[in-house]
């Protein structure tokens, strides 16, 4: 447990990031650093150029691929204890969010220290279910941080856009979503429902989805879009990254309805702007449920809340008498990653 | 209910015009009556419960959800009815069948003050959340999900195949759910006979001239006056005034109606007597002083005397129950001319030819019109028949070039809508003194129009990183970003601490170039208020 009051001194939210001063070591910050400790491949939380890299294998290899081979650090399995100096352990812990996702507990002198990066409750077929950690300091994540989200069963999701199909078998489905960890749980979660069909990829997916299968992940049937004429893409399900939408890429597809898999899709003018036809409501992260059930489940003595909407979530541990404050972290803004 | 929840989500996530009318033409071909009338008068914006308000819905959803919660998600959100519809808890217990659109309607007429709430409240209870959203868009009146009235009438048409002209001419003397209507384009009727009855009928609209130059051969030019256009109905006995959305105003001008008594249609602008525009010989007040009459359900004798009301008129389209419209425009200007002769001089007179011998001529007349606050200048096609809507190279309307000032952004909020989670409506100000003497910026104006999509982003993003102070939904800006505004005139206001009002403000560049300290002082828009306007 904490042993003051005030929280301790070898913990600081900088705007670049969670810093450990006594070291100066950082979680996943947004400038080059010497030691960062990352907890999953997206680009708002690992970034290039830093020396040593501490993560999941699985986010090493992302970050290879995405930046070239860090120089430094090594790849750390999960529940695996790394000293880091100073008394502070560190130590990985599944967060549920993407293939290699981590919360990291810190720990120093009988203080626990949550960082759960990004996290999500619900089943995900590409990794590891979120491990609930007692600790004394809950850092949490709030992208989808108002009452206003509550995410449906993926399922009910994937039995629309199985419909939408079903129903049009001249046109194809053009699914939008992230290219690390939305577009694999979507394919895996489309292969759990039955589907075998080939999943027709746009080239920027391709290399990810390799990553995911050679860390065990099956996806089944993928090819490049680009390999088929427009008329064996008819009642197809196509698979790009959300900008990929609408553009000259997308021209090619016969008739695409566009769809979009994402927790901003809850919001129906969020969908219009993206002029999304189809919007599934599948997310990675929390929904407002999820989260403040996971601080009530915790009940850390602190929590402290990183980028997305803090004000609600700040809010809500006010009502319910538990000790909050926001972290003002850069770079964080509304994204595709939701 | 299900399948008018349905109809609206699908049309909200459908871009194309062509689209939207199939799914409009099939919901409206095969829902029985009368849920479809119902749902047609929804899509027109001809239902309305007036005891059912926003702050109802807003106040049902506050004893649900914590208060704060609920405004940060309606701030994120950008619609009320889809947030509470979000929001709204299930009730608990076994779950009672959805309404009907025809009993929600009937529901909702019954609601008084009192009851309002437990009818809202018991009609969201019966449905989900995508039956709750189109609940509350037909309860709290207009639906905003990209369908206008125009195109639902477009798709009824077109689901029966009748002539939209038909469906236009009869609209505003039919009443919801549209029995007769159905009834005549299904085949089961004939066409309801409206000849004698005091409705409103469709107007005719000019379109911008842009950089055109017509023939005055061709076209017959009149000043543009700046009051309300009206259309002014007698039949059956009865005088009726019509605003431009066809809106009945008789009860806000009973002296113009007192006044009018000739069985015809007559279209004209609406404006109080006074000296501000065009002089003394133009007769006709500043619209700042038409609005003390406009939007009131009595009005006093001494109102009635302060600012007195009269027509200007402009065209005819029926005449003791002859239809003029086909005629030419010049044959349908004598006929009125003729009218306006025994009509009462107080109360009406004919928007007079401006004579220029050619377009150079016209230009300049308009050029100096700005000296009489005149608005623009009205060019007609000499042999244009009267043709409702905005039909291209009949009419055009050809306004003064807008006035422009330099103003500093100074709070940005987000928009509703389409432009949900943008901020794109900007309070910008103008400074007290120069900044250096200790000048300080008040605000002036708001405006939300006028850029890019490309630039609203790039706004969007200019607030997010310039954000000093957050008041609720409000966000307070760095002072830094210069907007030059355009509007069409400035106006004295009381309401504002800046003493003024500007008329249509819209932001006309954006420029990033020039440094705030630059932009420009109360006092030159001050002097821009037309001295006579104050009257």
């Amino acid at each position: 447990m904490l042993t003051s009051q005030k929280p301790p001194r070898w913990i600081k939210a900088e705007r670049e990031g969670i810093h450990l001063p006594t070291i100066d070591w950082w979680i996943d910050p947004s400038r080059p650093a010497t030691n960062a400790l990352v907890t999953h491949g997206h680009a708002d939380h690992a970034r290039g150029g830093h020396g040593q890299v501490w993560a999941t294998g699985a986010t090493r290899d992302i970050i290879a691929l995405r930046y070239g081979t860090p120089t430094g650090g090594r790849d750390l399995d999960y529940n695996e204890p790394l000293d880091i100096g100073d008394s502070i352990t560190a130590t990985f812990v599944p967060a549920g969010h993407v293939l290699g996702s981590a919360q990291i507990l810190l720990e120093r002198q009988g203080e626990r220290i949550i960082v759960t990066g990004d996290y999500k409750r619900r089943p995900d077929p590409t990794c590891l279910p979120f491990q609930p950690t007692p600790c004394d300091i809950l850092i949490t994540e709030a992208t989808f941080a108002l009452p206003i989200f509550t995410h449906p069963p993926i399922e009910r999701e994937i039995a629309r856009l199985l419909a939408a199909r079903a129903a049009n078998p001249d046109r194809c489905i053009l699914i939008g979503a992230y290219a690390l960890g939305k577009a694999q749980r979507v394919i895996a979660e489309l292969r759990l429902a039955g589907y075998h069909e080939t999943i027709w990829l746009h080239g920027a997916m391709v290399a990810v989805c390799e990553l995911y299968e050679r860390h065990g992940v099956e996806l089944g049937p993928l090819a490049l879009m680009s390999e088929a004429t427009r008329e064996a893409l008819k009642g197809q399900i196509i698979a790009c990254p959300p900008s990929s939408l609408n553009s000259t890429w997308a021209r090619r597809l016969p008739d695409p309805i566009n769809a979009m898999a994402s927790g901003w899709m809850r919001v129906r003018q969020r969908a219009v702007q993206r002029n999304v036809e189809l919007p599934l409501i599948i997310s990675d992260h929390c929904d407002w449920n999820e989260l403040t059930g996971t601080i009530l489940e915790l009940s850390p003595e602190e929590t402290w809340i990183t980028h997305g909407r803090e004000d609600a979530l700040l809010h809500w541990c006010a009502l319910h008498q538990m000790r909050a404050r926001a972290l003002d972290l850069v770079g964080r803004e509304e994204d595709d990653t939701g | 209910m299900d399948r008018f929840a349905r109809l609206l989500t699908d049309l909200i996530y459908t871009r194309s015009r062509n689209s939207k009318l199939a799914l409009l033409a099939d919901y409206l071909r095969t829902v029985p009556a009368p849920d479809r009338g119902w749902a047609l008068a929804g899509l027109t914006g001809e239902l309305n419960f007036p005891s059912v308000k926003a702050g109802i819905v807003r106040d049902l959803i506050k004893e649900r959800v914590d208060p704060i919660l609920f405004s940060l998600s309606r701030d994120f959100v950008g619609d009320t009815a889809e947030t509470v519809s979000l929001l709204w808890p299930a009730p608990p217990g076994a779950v009672t069948p959805p309404p009907t659109v025809s009993e929600a309607v009937s529901a909702l007429s019954a609601a008084t003050r009192a009851t309002a709430k437990p009818i809202v409240a018991g009609l969201l209870d019966r449905l989900d959340e995508d039956g709750r959203f189109a609940l509350l868009k037909l309860a709290t009146g207009a639906l905003r999900i990209g369908v206008s009235a125009r195109l639902a009438k477009t798709a009824f048409a077109q689901a029966f195949s009748v002539p939209l002209d038909d469906v236009e001419e009869i609209w505003h003397a039919l009443r919801p759910p549209y029995t007769d209507l159905f009834a005549w384009a299904t085949g089961a009727a004939a066409k309801p006979d409206i000849t004698s009855l005091p409705v409103f009928r469709p107007f005719m609209l000019a379109n911008p001239l842009e950089d055109a130059v017509l023939d005055l051969a061709d076209y017959a030019a009149e000043w543009k006056w700046d009051g309300i256009r009206i259309q002014l109905v007698h039949a059956g006995g009865e005088t009726r005034l019509f605003s431009r959305g066809g809106e009945d105003i008789t009860a806000s001008f009973p002296d113009v109606a007192r006044a009018f008594a000739h069985e015809g249609v007559l279209d004209g602008e609406l404006l109080v007597r006074g000296a501000a525009q065009g002089g003394e010989a133009g007769g006709a007040a500043s619209f700042n002083a038409l609005q003390q009459r406009l939007g009131r359900k009595v009005v006093s004798a001494s109102m009635q005397a302060a600012y007195p009301a009269f027509v200007r008129l402009y065209d005819m389209l029926f005449d003791r129950g002859e239809d003029l419209r086909r005629l030419p425009w010049s044959d349908r200007r004598v006929r009125l001319e003729s009218v306006v002769a025994g009509l009462d001089p107080g109360a009406f007179d004919i928007s007079a030819l401006i004579e220029a011998g050619d377009f150079d001529e016209l230009a300049d007349l308009r050029a100096a019109a700005r000296e009489t606050d005149i608005e623009g200048v009205m060019l007609k096609r000499r042999d244009s028949p009267y043709e409702a809507g905005r039909k291209a190279g009949l009419w055009y309307k050809w306004k003064r070039e807008p006035l422009t000032a330099d103003c500093v952004m100074m709070y940005a909020q987000r928009g509703s809508g389409k432009r949900s989670s943008f901020y794109s409506d900007y309070t910008f100000g103008c400074w007290t003194a120069p900044e250096a003497e200790g000048g300080v910026l008040l605000p002036v104006g708001k405006a939300y129009s006028g850029f890019s999509d490309e630039e609203l982003r790039w706004l969007d993003g200019f607030v997010r990183k310039h954000t000093v102070n957050r008041f609720g939904p409000v966000r307070e800006v760095e002072k830094s970003l210069v907007f030059e505004v355009a509007f069409d005139a400035v106006n004295p206001s009381t309401r504002h601490k800046s003493g003024i009002a500007m008329r249509f403000p819209r932001i006309s560049r954006i420029r990033r170039d020039k440094p705030a300290a630059e932009a420009d002082e109360i006092g030159t828009l001050r002097r821009m208020i037309v001295a006579s306007a104050a009257g």
